[in-house]
């Protein structure tokens, strides 16, 4: 049963990260690629994290797997803010 | 199914070495080298080779990777960064790559079984006060080879400040950074640096049983400092400042001193009495750790530049 | 086994790929890469190896992560070095090969 909800929840996750890639590929410009990224990567890594948690033995697995989680989605965010004003800057001028 | 995954993981490094190799622009080559880094730690642990991921996924690509972008920014301040034309196939040049290739290959096939007697180190193990067989091998069995690195890195640190202009010699280091005040990297540079001390020092204490270690975790608390510096919140020092040669030369004064002490006892120069030998590696390490995220921090942000802002 | 030898023959063929970028490539931000990728390269040649008969080597992996550190270093040293030869020439090349820039 646990093993089955893994396979759900990293599958539904590795779908977020099919759509995202294929954005990152095929959208037009730096920013609706970031968009693309960052929705659909950081959704899917939470998938893929819960799957992995249902199968951690403790909870100090499920613990740390929360923060790299959390991590992840602080520096995804931080980079994305980055890039995105850097391409605004080179677009507009400085 | 593993062999599946192997296979995977096989032609995605090669294909981002390969991109890294011959990628229009040098940006491209210093990115996909840093997806190859990544990519290697997940080899690693196929390998079953947890500390060595850990030491490949934040220096070979962290602060590889850092580096080479900041050295890059430096490159393009000076127009230095395009590339000659060199798209066409180099025949020679080819011929030989194959050929070393297809040499690795052969010898690959050739090599002898492993008949390293591994009773003798199951045996030796409980004698060296830790339980990470790799951090018993460091710091232990090997410790020559991990006390003269701490060195190299000191020399290598010695040699690029050798290269900074005269006229900048009392700047700070490294190019200075403008992060605006109140913006998304100062507040990154404000929640990641405690997250990132604690996993630094988590690393370094939890090497002696699982994977981890001084390296590893003196990297993490390298990054911290860069990411600090990157956000605007600290200023990197300056060459002469004494408090901060003392953190450079601290590890390995540590470990000479421990060497020194076991020579004068009876366990031999580098050698640690077996009852206290377990204490003996985590002060090393802890020492060394401070040394080694000094230096390595020092390394990348490179030789001090004008233009800081006091 | 076989997955082992999956990463030694890896091993060979990015050693083959980064010295064809050491000679082939003239910038030398990109030589210094292809030099880490030669380097790492062997690592995992040596990492494989280390990983046959019933248990894991320790004694390679220590050699390994101490290559790694060493790497960082000469790599730091190395654009260093570029890095001055840009600032005194405007060009990131070896003089004999500045010809055609």
């Amino acid at each position: 049963m646990i093993d089955l909800a893994t396979y759900a929840f990293t599958g539904i996750g590795l779908v977020f990260f099919v759509a995202g890639t294929v954005g990152l590929l095929r959208f037009p410009d730096v920013f609706s690629r970031l968009h693309a990224l960052t929705k659909a990567d950081n959704l899917g890594l939470g998938f893929i994290a819960l799957g992995v948690a249902l199968q951690a033995e403790t909870w100090r697995q499920v613990a740390m797997i929360a923060v790299i989680w959390a991590l992840a989605l602080l520096a995804a965010g931080t980079v994305s803010q980055l890039i995105a004003r850097d391409a605004l800057i080179k677009r507009d001028g400085r | 199914m593993t062999l599946l995954l192997d296979a995977v993981l096989c032609v995605l490094l090669l294909g981002t070495a390969l991109a890294a190799v011959l990628g229009r622009g040098v940006f491209r080559a210093i990115v996909f080298f840093i997806v190859y880094g990544l990519l290697l730690s997940v080899g690693w642990v196929r390998l079953e080779a947890v500390n060595v991921a850990l030491a490949e996924a934040a220096i070979g690509a962290g602060l590889t990777g850092i580096l080479l972008l900041t050295t890059y920014g430096k490159l393009t301040r000076v127009s230095a960064e395009a590339e000659p034309d060199d798209a066409g196939v180099n025949l020679p040049v080819a011929l030989v790559s194959v050929a070393v290739a297809g040499a690795l290959a052969w010898a690959w096939s050739v090599l002898p079984e492993p008949t390293r007697p591994r009773a003798e180190l199951a045996e030796a193990l409980p004698r060296a006060g830790v339980e990470n067989p790799v951090t018993a091998v460091l710091l232990s069995f090997r410790a020559w080879d991990t006390l003269l690195e701490s060195v190299v890195l000191l020399a290598a640190l010695i040699g690029l400040w050798l290269l900074g202009r005269d006229e900048d010699w009392q700047q700070r280091l490294g190019v200075p950074q403008h992060a605006r005040p109140g913006g998304i990297m100062t507040s990154f540079g404000r929640v990641l640096p405690p997250v990132g001390f604690l996993v630094g020092v988590y690393l370094v204490f939890i090497g002696a049983d699982e994977p981890g270690g001084a390296f590893q975790g003196g990297t993490v608390l390298a990054a911290v400092g860069l990411v600090a510096a990157l956000a605007g919140l600290i200023q990197p020092p300056r060459i002469g400042q004494w408090q901060w040669h003392a953190g450079l030369v601290l590890g390995p004064l540590v470990f000479l001193l421990a060497g020194v002490a076991g020579a004068l006892s009876d366990s031999g120069f580098l050698g640690y009495p077996e009852a206290i030998a377990g204490t003996a590696i985590l002060v090393i390490e802890a020492a060394l750790a401070a040394s080694i995220a000094v230096t390595l921090a020092f390394l990348v942000i490179g030789p001090p530049e004008k233009g800081h802002r006091e | 086994m076989t997955g082992l030898s999956l990463y030694a023959l890896t091993g060979a063929v990015l050693v083959g790929f980064g010295i064809y970028g050491l000679l082939a490539k003239r910038h030398l931000l990109r030589r210094v890469i292809a030099f880490n990728l030669i380097g790492s390269g062997l690592f995992v040649f040596f990492g494989a190896s280390a990983a046959r008969g019933e248990t894991v080597d320790p004694v390679p992996q220590a050699l390994i992560i101490t290559g790694i550190v060493v790497a960082l270093s000469a790599s730091a040293l190395a654009v260093g070095l570029i890095v001055a030869k840009a600032r005194v020439s405007g060009r990131a090349l070896l003089p004999e090969e500045d010809d055609d820039a």
